[in-house]
């Protein structure tokens, strides 16, 4: 896995994790890969994965069973659409609102378009 | 696990290396010790492992003196320095003749992290090239199980798929009763891999703080991205700047190492005084 620039390796690895369960490659309550077999796996120092299991562990999309390992929540996918949600309206949104405000963006150019745009890609509704 | 002491040390009497040097390592974690040219990394090294002995001050492993180099001391210790001189035997032999030394030594992993790096066991070791021989003893120290594993430079001589390897190999050998210690220069090599950063100078160990803790207090950004108030160093390249501001988001942000280790050899103190 290549890592970007911009951000701490725990949250790539978050990252990493949720879009599995997102794709579907990783399904509810199954059980994650290893700390190890996921720190080999990345060639990442095996506290950085704790540091990402433990941070996703917070946000309950998965959860530690002593002594077994972590599984996959039940409802995994809800609690990463919140989170990703979360994320996007503290983190996305105020880098796309500055580059709005130095363009001179307003708020109808991009609604109008955002119309389109589910025109466009996402026909049923 | 291991604990320097007010520690002096020089090759001569006049001209000190480390003067009055503390530093505590602990077990489960892998270190990776910065420092420049000649600041003295794999003299510290050596100190640690029983090879020079301190001036002044004192260096103890498991509570045992380095210096006196005792058994209980040795058998739990592997030293791969970054060039070493390896006899006229196989990798087999060299494992007969020498793994008894070390009660923890684990053949199966040997053999098994051996055939990882693509090495035969057969070969003879002094007729392998550096990078080969280099992996040979990267191989033997992992499989000794001892609780400090030191490395001078081991990705120097390593190609690009053995780095990845490497990387690999680390990640899945570090247990919480082992304390890996890795100086380099090649910091990209290993950026993913170190989980605690050492920078050695002028005779100090000036910062030894975990890259989480450095990631939560200092954001390594582009200047436009930095936080104006806070910005504590700042690096021109062709595009632009490059900084190290105080972190105020709330976030933690990946760590620029090379970037941190130029402002700290730049004596930018406000860089450490902030990571205090």
């Amino acid at each position: 896995m290549e890592f970007r620039e911009n951000e701490a390796i725990y949250m790539q690895i978050a990252g990493y994790v949720t879009e599995n369960i997102m794709l579907e490659k990783w399904l509810p309550e199954e059980k994650l890969p290893s700390v190890r077999e996921l720190a080999s796996d990345l060639q990442v120092n095996p506290l950085t994965v704790v540091r990402a299991y433990e941070f996703l562990q917070g946000k309950e999309v998965i959860a530690n069973k002593r002594g077994i390992g972590f599984f996959i929540a039940a409802d995994a996918v809800q609690k990463v659409k919140n989170y990703s949600k979360e994320r996007f309206l503290g983190q996305e949104l105020p880098e796309l609102f500055k580059s709005m405000y130095l363009l001179g963006i307003s708020v109808e150019d991009i609604a109008e378009r955002f119309e389109i745009f589910k025109a466009q890609n996402y026909q049923t509704k | 696990m291991i604990e320097l002491t007010n520690l002096s040390f020089g090759y001569r009497k006049k001209e000190l290396l480390f003067w009055n040097l503390n530093l505590n390592l602990e077990t489960g974690h892998i270190y990776g010790l910065l420092g420049k040219n000649g600041a003295g990394k794999s003299t510290l090294l050596k100190n640690i492992a029983g090879l020079v002995f301190p001036t002044e001050g004192t260096c103890k492993v498991n509570g045992l003196s380095a210096a006196k180099r005792l058994p209980s001391f040795l058998q739990e210790l592997f030293f791969i320095p970054e060039e070493m001189e390896l006899p006229s035997l196989s990798g087999n032999e060299y494992v007969r003749r020498t793994a008894h030394f070390y009660p923890k030594f684990d053949h199966a992993q040997f053999y098994k992290v051996l055939a990882e790096f693509n090495v035969n066991p057969d070969d003879n070791l002094k007729q392998l090239s550096f990078g080969q021989q280099k992996k040979v003893m990267i191989t033997f120290g992992l499989a000794t199980n001892t609780s400090l594993l030191i490395m001078d430079e081991p990705t120097n001589g390593l190609d690009i798929p053995s780095k990845v390897q490497f990387r690999r190999i680390m990640a899945s050998s570090i247990t919480e009763d082992r304390c890996m210690i890795i100086s380099t220069h090649q910091v990209r090599d290993l950026d993913s891999l170190i989980d605690t950063l050492l920078v050695l100078h002028k005779k100090e160990i000036v910062l030894n703080k975990s890259l989480d803790d450095i990631g939560d207090r200092l954001l390594f950004t582009t200047s436009g991205n930095a936080n104006k108030e806070g910005v504590l160093y700042t690096a021109s390249n062709a595009i632009g700047n490059n900084t190290i501001s105080i972190n105020n988001q709330q976030h933690n942000n990946k760590v620029d190492m090379e970037l941190l280790f130029n402002a700290i050899i730049d004596d930018h103190t406000a860089v450490i005084e902030s990571l205090k």
